[in-house]
């Protein structure tokens, strides 16, 4: 099951909410508010969150987009689920190296690596 | 307003290949953030800037501009950010000024800190130095100056 919104790609994969982003650029401040609040509203919605955010085909991020991904770490974790953040290209892994949140996420080479491991039925 | 110590830049762009130099004043419109964004890019790789370069410059101004709507104007719609640059084939000098009342950049808290790794705002400044290779405030802080040099970072 697929579904669409303007910003962002959700896929459910056996209970692990899969989002991929539609642009490729990351920065624009009403974007980010716009993929914050629908993650949220996603993570609030289950019990468990499970979410993994593939960055694949994503070219540029800002520390705004930096603000969003902490914060649904804090809520998912809250909610006794787990965020993991996957396919990042170099020059973005640069930037999580930089603000030392490499530290704070768990980070997988790729979506299936990711998956492994992260439960659901 | 500190904008009296950015004159004499402008005798360079008579060699129109070899220099750019522009001012732009933008409000909180994100088309035309990026509008300036793409113009830049365009301008450092007809210089022949690497990828990674082109990467660190725009990370950077969009920091800064960001900080320059958010904590300077403190997002006041009628306030605008002034944006200057000027790029040779050697480095690439920006000037933003917000029209804020400036603040102490050496009293931002370090957000790489381990207490102060989940706090989700405070790293545009230290991403802005990390990848500029020269980036510092004139007071009272509300213009920052950065530089980003092809050489020696």
């Amino acid at each position: 099951m697929s579904t669409e919104t303007s910003r962002i790609r959700v896929t459910d994969l056996s209970g692990v909410m899969r989002v991929e982003f539609v642009d490729k650029d990351i920065l624009d401040e009403a974007a980010i508010r716009q993929i914050s609040t629908e993650l949220v509203k996603r993570v609030e919605a289950a019990a468990s969150p499970r979410m993994l955010i593939s960055f694949r085909g994503v070219e540029h991020l800002s520390s705004a987009a930096l603000g969003t991904l902490i914060t649904i770490n804090s809520l998912t974790k809250k909610r006794g689920g787990q965020l993991r953040l996957s396919d990042i290209k170099p020059s973005i892994m640069e930037v999580f190296t930089i603000t030392k949140l490499n530290k704070l996420f768990q980070i997988f080479d790729t979506s299936v690596k990711a998956l492994e491991g992260f439960g659901g039925k | 307003m500190a904008e009296n110590d950015i004159g004499g830049a402008g005798q360079m762009t008579s060699e129109p290949q070899s220099a750019f130099e522009g001012t732009v004043r933008l409000h909180e419109k994100n088309q035309e953030i990026e509008g300036v964004q793409v113009s830049i890019a365009e301008i450092l790789d007809r210089l022949h800037y690497s990828e990674a370069a082109i990467f660190a410059v725009r990370l950077s101004l969009e920091e800064a501009m960001m900080n320059g709507f958010r904590h300077g104007n403190l997002q006041d719609p009628t306030k605008f950010v002034e944006v200057r640059w000027l790029i040779d084939s050697n480095s690439a000098n920006f000037h933003v000024i917000d029209e804020g009342d400036g603040f102490d950049p050496e009293g931002v808290p370090d957000p790489t800190l381990d207490e102060n790794l989940e706090i989700p705002s405070g790293r545009g400044l230290m991403l802005i130095r990390a990848y500029m290779s020269d980036a510092r405030y004139h007071a009272p802080g509300n213009h920052l100056e950065m530089t980003f040099r092809k050489v020696a970072k």
